[in-house]
């Protein structure tokens, strides 16, 4: 069974389930998760403890806190890809026992077939559903030309810009149309320009099939512009959820425009400075 | 076609090595020529470079030597296909199933640490003097090369694109088609030119060991009659194909690996 629907058709089937009865895209209840030390060198690590985080259906959520606090570990939890040594995941409802097959994730690093043309990158999925080929690419396409790579379908993974590669991999994972996105740090490796263009280009895609949305990202200013809420991290080890923020600025946004809003900058100020403080926490931990 | 093209451009932006290659060629001949002619290296033991082209002449303008290097490139290429195939297969089980790797791991240790070429006789008995001895002996030759290039590559693929592809819907079996294989070509393709040599030393240490036909075996009669020149004449013919054949690979092996990055390897050393 394909999950694919004609865009306009999906959209308000999705409108009319989700509100008589929302159930919640993501709850991640008390989830511990610990790494087994290798061997008698190292102690077993435990990155997050009773961790505790709700999205609701067509919610963008970003993630932010000091670096190797687990921000990744949490999406690994949610997609499934990482097993909670403690606690329960459920994804719209149901409890996940292996792979999050509602979930799509974009990966902190490339993870383009190098051995596909962008055409045949974005295909894949649909391809590993038993679509045939030619339909396969056909609809590939559209989405090149949905991410503005429309004339560079026939390039390998190497012969592209790390800004068209981020699109093909955001093409490729939008395809299957999946309801609910994870993404660790998409655009971290942008520069600035490219970046904000990609923001803009992600809110749009977002604007137009409001799926829920799990963001990671190092960047605070990235954070408040793109999100409906933005969850601070603690510390690691044992790091979990410390502060919630409800990010009220008015939609559609432009990153550039709206950091120039005063609630902008007082939300910038306050969540900026809970993170702050386990920033020096993750900081002093370092220097022992 | 456009990759050709390029590739001409990229030529002729350097300067060209093959009139050095082939001047250096002469001048060795010449060297062998004048260190026979003059005697101070005895004919007899050393052969006559003239004599040893006026015999692969000879051979190729009566085509007596089709018959015979037909059978020593089938034995090659059979030894090449079925080694490379087996070696595929094995290393992407044993590398994906580590429990049969640590069951297994000291019997290949063991057979690939043996001197093989000490199964020729064995494998002659066996399967007789015909062709699959000595298709038997390169495929052991071969195998173990791929085998390992692929067993060790397996571990290195990478887990992001392993997880991107679980992420997209990949079963079990559509990671071996779409992740590893692909990503084991890369791996078989750097061990395909040393194993196509091995194929080669197969075919020929078979024939040399025992056989009717094949070039191995024109120069095992040559030798029985201290015919050095026919000797030297089988090993020239013999490089000559191994070259093609190894010519062969790098063709195949540019169509199929298009997808990388062209490594600049003259720019590395210059
Ligand atoms: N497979 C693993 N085995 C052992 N420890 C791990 C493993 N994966 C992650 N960790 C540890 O868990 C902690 C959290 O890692 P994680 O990758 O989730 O951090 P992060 O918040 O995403 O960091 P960054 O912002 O730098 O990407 C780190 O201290 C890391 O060393
Ligand atoms: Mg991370």
């Amino acid at each position: 069974m394909m999950r694919g629907h004609p865009a306009n058709s999906s959209i308000v089937a999705r409108f009319m389930s989700s509100a008589p009865q929302s159930v919640p895209a993501l709850v991640l209840d008390q989830v511990t998760c610990t790494f087994p030390g290798r061997g008698s060198t190292r102690a077993a690590y435990t990155a997050v403890q009773a961790a505790s985080l709700t999205v609701h259906d067509g919610e963008f959520v970003s993630l932010v806190g000091p670096t190797g606090c687990g921000k990744s570990t949490l999406l690994n939890l949610a997609a499934g890809l990482q097993a909670p040594t403690a606690g329960t995941v459920h994804a719209f409802g149901e409890r996940l026992r292996g792979l999050n097959g509602q979930a799509g994730y974009l990966f902190q690093a490339d993870a383009l077939f190098p051995w596909r043309t962008a055409l045949d990158n974005v295909a894949i999925g649909l391809e590993l559903r038993g679509m045939p080929r030619s339909q396969a690419r056909e609809r590939a396409g559209d989405w090149l030309r949905r991410v503005r790579l429309g004339a560079h379908a026939a390039k390998y993974p190497h012969e592209m810009s790390g800004g068209m590669r981020k699109r093909a991999a955001l093409a490729q994972t939008l395809i299957l149309e999946p309801r609910m996105l994870l993404m660790d740090e998409p655009f971290s490796a942008l520069d600035v320009q490219t970046r904000q263009l990609m923001e803009n280009e992600l809110l749009e895609l977002w604007a137009q099939e409001r799926r829920c949305v799990l963001f990671v990202t190092h960047d605070l200013e990235e954070a408040i512009a793109l999100s409906d809420r933005v969850v601070v991290l603690s510390a690691g080890p044992a790091s979990r959820p410390i502060a919630h923020y409800a990010v009220d600025l008015p939609r559609p946004r432009d990153v550039q425009e709206i950091a120039l809003h005063p609630r902008f900058v007082e939300l910038h100020r306050a969540i900026w400075s809970a993170l702050k403080q386990e920033v020096m926490k993750a900081h002093e931990q370092r220097d022992v | 076609m456009s990759n050709a093209m390029s590739e001409r451009a990229e030529h002729a932006s350097r300067r060209p090595l093959w009139p050095w290659q082939v001047l250096l060629l002469v001048g060795l001949f010449l060297f062998w020529h004048v260190l026979t002619r003059s005697e101070v290296l005895p004919p007899f033991f050393f052969g006559e470079p003239l004599q040893v082209l006026g015999r692969i002449w000879d051979w190729f303008a009566s085509g007596r030597i089709f018959p015979h290097l037909g059978v020593t490139l089938l034995e090659t290429l059979l030894a090449f296909v079925l080694g490379t195939v087996l070696g595929l297969a094995c290393g992407l089980w044993l590398g994906l199933s580590p429990r049969a790797a640590r069951l297994l791991d000291p019997y290949i240790t063991a057979f690939n640490s043996m001197p093989r070429v000490i199964l020729a006789p064995i494998f002659a008995v066996w399967f007789g003097l015909g062709i699959w001895s000595k298709v038997l002996l390169g495929v052991t030759l071969v195998f173990f090369i791929v085998f390992f290039s692929v067993y060790h590559g397996v571990r290195e693929v990478s887990p992001v694109l392993l997880n991107n592809a679980r992420m997209l819907g990949a079963t079990r079996t559509q990671l071996l088609r779409h992740v590893y294989l692909p990503s084991a070509t890369g791996w078989v393709f750097a061990s395909l030119h040393a194993s196509v040599g091995m194929a080669f030393v197969g075919a020929v240490v078979g024939e040399y060991l025992g056989s009717a036909r094949g070039v191995g075996y024109l120069i095992l009669q040559a030798e029985g009659v201290f015919d050095v020149n026919t000797v030297f004449a089988g090993v020239i013919v013999l490089t000559l194909a191994a070259l093609g054949l190894d010519r062969l690979v790098t063709l195949v092996e540019r169509r199929m690996m298009n997808w990388r990055p062209k490594v600049q390897e003259h720019d590395l050393h210059g």
